[in-house]
Parts: C-alpha cells; structure tokens; sequence
C-alpha cells in the first residue's frame, strides 16, 4: 500500500522548517532524504556490531561480515543479478565508472577503438572515458538526442563499426529527464561485440532494474540517492567479465598472497574491494532496499509518473518557461530541469529556497547538454517516494513570486 | 527576503555605469562556466585615481547588482588603495555580509574582475 502521508512520517527530516516554512525537497536527483529504518541501521551497526570484516575471527567480525554479505546478497536480488558476487561496493557510481573504464577499459582498448557515448552523459560518465581515449588513442563517439531530448537511434546501427568496443551510456538522464531504451541498445551492442555499460544512477532509486533483462555488461548507481547512506554505490558486473579483469584499487583484502616482489589477487567480488569498505554504508543501504521493497518499486514509479505528470502541467502554463527533455511522463523519470524567462536559475532556487523550498540550479553535471541547448544553466526539481502534488503546487506559487521578483 | 531586497532589485533592473567607455585604461572579463555569469569591467584612470568606470554583461540578479553597486563605490578611489581591497568589505558596500556560501562566487564575480583589471596595470 502506497500512502505518501504514512511514507512522509518515516522521514525525520521533512519536519524541518526552512527560513520559516515547511521543507518541500525536491533536489531527490542530487541525493535522497533517508527514513528512520536506514539512520537506525546505520546506528544500530556501530552500536551493537561494529569491527572490521573478513579478517576477523571474533564474534564481531563474523557479525559485521555476514551484515555486510547480506547486504550484497540483498542488492544482487534487488536487481536481479545472477550471483552475489556479481555486486561490487564502491563509493558511488563515479567510482562505478571510474572502476570500469580503468580496469575493463584500460587492459581492452587500443589505438583506433571506439567508445560510444550519448549526448546526454553526466560528466561521470563521460570524463573518465575522455581521459582514457587519451591515453590509449580511442576515439570517443556520440549518440546525439533530437528536439524532444530523445536519444537518435534509428540510425544507432551506423554508429556501430567493428572498432566499436565499448557502449556506455545513462539509464535516466538526470537533466532531461529521458528514459533511454537501454534493452534495444544492447542487444545492436552486443551484435558488433562491444560491451555494454550503464550509468543507472537515477532508474535504479525509481524504477524495477532488472540486469537480466537489459542484458547490459555493467552497471552502476549510487546508494544515497535511493534512501541509503552517502558513501555506498554498487558496480554490477557480469561473473565472467569481473573475473577476467584487472584490480582497479590494490591493497588489502584484495589479494590472495602476496610476496615482497609479487601479489595474486583474491576472487571477484573481493578483487575489487581493497581495503576497508563501507560496511555501515552497506548495511543501511540493505535497509533502503528493504524500504523500498517494501513499497513496490512498480508503485514508485506509478507515483513518480502521478507527479511529474501533474508537475508537467502546471509549469506548462507559466508563461516563458520551457522544460528540457520529453513532455510525456510516461517517457521520463520524475527529474524536471527548466528555465524561464528573464530569470537566471540561480536567482530562482535562492527565491525558492527562501520559501521553503529545496530545488537544484546550474548544469547538473551535464555541461554538454546545456552547451547543445545554448543555455548556461537551468533550474530542476526532482521527486521521490515523499513529494506530494501539494508540494508542487508550492512550487508553482514559489516561481511565480520569482517572477514577480525578479522579472524586468 | 533579504538577499533580494528592494536596493538590490533596482540595482539589477536598472544597473548603474552600464555600458562601454570609449578609452578605457584597463578592461577585464570575468567568466563563469558554471552559471554563464559574465561581467567586462573598464577603467579609466586619472592622476592615480579611478575616474570612470563602466560594465557589461550577463548574470543573475546578484551579479549585475553586484556589479552596479561596486561600480558606484569605486568612482574616485586611490588605485592604490583599491589594489588592497578586500573582499569582505565589498560584501559590506553590498550590504551581503551574509550571504549564503552558494552566492559567495556571484556576489564577488565582478570584484574579481576588478583585481584581474588592476594586476594587468602593473
């Protein structure tokens, strides 16, 4: 049962007044709030069970360890992978990426290889692979979006050549918005041999993410923009890639012997986890998936689509304000960037804020959409499990103070 | 709300010692990338002391208020004593002493196109 008041209660940090008013979130693309379940856990974890884990033979250690593999066990169901060990923790999807493109990337491309790429990439998913283009000679290529902020891909086969090696392209753009076809990409990837890799940083916290049935190579996403810690983010990685590829990060409790002059490396997922990891990050993290379970990913994205569905038609109708990416809810996660006129988006958020109201404003990380716009910025809310259309109806009256304001 | 109040809303409206001087001494512009907020400074210089000084540019209303109060405030200044301006005293001719961390880069964008303008003298 779906019941956003009763969801609203689980959030502490939503009885916040902010200068004065009551807090309305809507910044859920750059991190979520967290329910009491996940603070508790993280608590409970240092309270009740803290040490280090794998190494230990005490009760603690063996406590902390099997916390930790559960947690594992418990995101490699959550989007379905094959196997536990196909779930590697890393900081977040930056170190996701940065895993992959130095590791996989780094030991498979040479000179004259092609990466391809989409417009639409947030800067952690397109510097890491511009740097390495870099220094092995690769060349990076780009799937451009049309009007509508919709990936061109009628024409994705001729962007395919049998230099193509690797596909690395975003779920759910965290600036349009878009829901990229990720399933039919893959399998005209996979047809030319290129691996495939997605940034799932924002589907993941909002929809079903089934691995399996993309068919993708790797995937990353964040756990703090799903209700879980900071400092917790998981690389899916197929068995039979992860086991071939190279360490990323050396160091302890990723090898299996080591020498003075030589070391041997432990088995996957642990090749991959040099030194002490994020163990309480990785036991709240396991809550928010309990959390979010619990409440149905297909309802949360029925939700999501309620809002930015009745978000789309509110704003649709302040004069000058223009949405970036697809008007359709169905076809976009519940990010909404904008811009309005004769407004610049900083003046916006801080107008906003001074109602209450949290909302993002700048690039997004997204530079290269917003040089392709020809804007400098934008402004974007974003929505979650808590938001409700009360809260957008906030925003609506909050822009047009703004406007009011700041308008010439 | 204080950051946008009414002094700062004329200034960015209506900004003073808008536009270009034909001889300028020095120019300088400022430019951020994150924002797009950009500001040309130009001085001209008599006799050691700022005579006149112009700006253009874009930005959100922090910037271009800014830009127009500081101008305001330099008019007649020593060179000298501007060269050792600080920071935390244009915030006070902006009456933005508090300003949020977030605004910090835009309330001072065009005061460091000024520093820029005066270390090109030298």
């Amino acid at each position: 049962m779906f019941d956003v008041n009763k969801i609203r209660e689980d959030f502490p940090i939503l009885k916040r007044k902010i200068n004065g008013h009551d807090l309305v979130y809507l910044d859920n693309a750059a991190t979520s709030q967290k329910p009491k379940a996940v603070i508790e856990a993280v608590a409970d974890f240092y309270e009740n069970h803290n040490a280090n884990v794998h190494r230990g033979v005490h009760t603690l250690s063996e406590e902390a360890t099997q916390m930790y593999e559960e947690a594992r066990v418990r995101v490699a169901k959550f989007i379905n992978a094959r196997l536990p060990s196909e779930i590697i923790f890393v900081r977040n999807s930056t170190e996701a990426l940065n895993l992959i493109v130095w590791s996989r990337g780094k030991a498979h491309l040479k000179k004259g290889d092609e990466i391809l790429l989409s417009e639409m990439e947030h800067h952690s998913n397109l510097v890491p692979w511009q740097l390495l283009a870099k220094e092995v000679g690769a060349v990076l290529k780009f799937i451009s979006f049309d009007e509508n902020g919709e990936l061109e891909i009628s024409n994705l086969k001729s962007q395919f050549s049998n230099r193509t090696k690797v596909v690395s392209v975003v779920h759910v753009s965290n600036s349009l918005g878009t829901i990229n076809p990720i399933k039919e990409m893959t399998k005209l990837a996979h047809e030319v041999g290129a691996i495939v890799v997605v940034d799932a940083a924002q589907s993941v916290p909002h929809m079903k993410v089934d691995v399996q049935s993309l068919g993708c190579d790797f995937l990353a996403f964040s756990g703090h923009k799903m209700l879980g810690p900071m400092g917790i983010g998981v690389l899916y990685g197929r068995q039979e890639l992860l086991e071939v590829m190279p360490p990323f990060l050396s160091g302890g409790d990723m090898i299996r012997s080591v020498t003075i002059n030589d070391a041997t490396w432990n088995e996957v997922p642990y090749k991959f986890e040099a030194g002490t990891p994020n163990v309480a990050g990785a036991v709240g993290l396991s809550a928010a998936i309990g959390y979010l379970a619990n409440l149905g990913m297909d309802n949360v994205r029925q939700h999501e689509i309620k809002l930015t569905d009745y978000a789309l038609k509110k704003l649709s109708v302040i004069p000058g304000l223009k949405v970036l990416g697809p008007l359709d809810a169905q076809k976009r996660g519940g990010v909404i960037a904008f811009t309005l006129k004769g407004t610049h988006p900083h003046d916006l958020a801080s107008v906003l804020d001074g109602e209450g109201i949290a909302v993002r404003s700048g690039h997004h990380c997204t530079m290269p959409v917003h040089l392709r716009l020809g804007i400098p910025a934008s402004t974007r809310a974003s929505f979650y499990i808590y938001n409700t259309k009360e809260e957008v109806d906030k925003l609506v009256d909050g822009l047009e103070k703004a406007k009011r304001l700041l308008t010439k | 709300m204080d950051l946008y109040r009414d002094e700062i809303l004329d200034h960015y409206k209506n900004p003073h010692n808008f536009g270009e001087l034909p001889d300028p001494k020095v120019s300088y512009e400022e430019y951020n990338p994150l924002c797009g907020d950009r500001v040309v400074l130009q001085l001209k210089i008599e006799n050691g002391k700022l005579k006149e000084v112009k700006f253009t540019g874009e930005g959100c209303a922090i910037s271009i208020a800014s830009a127009s109060m500081l101008t305001d405030y330099l008019v007649g200044k020593d060179i000298a004593e501007l060269k050792s301006l600080p920071g935390k005293k244009v915030l006070e001719v902006l009456g933005l002493s508090n300003i949020a961390a977030g605004r910090l880069k835009c309330a001072l964008l065009p005061f460091e196109a000024l520093k820029k303008s005066l270390a090109k003298l030298s």
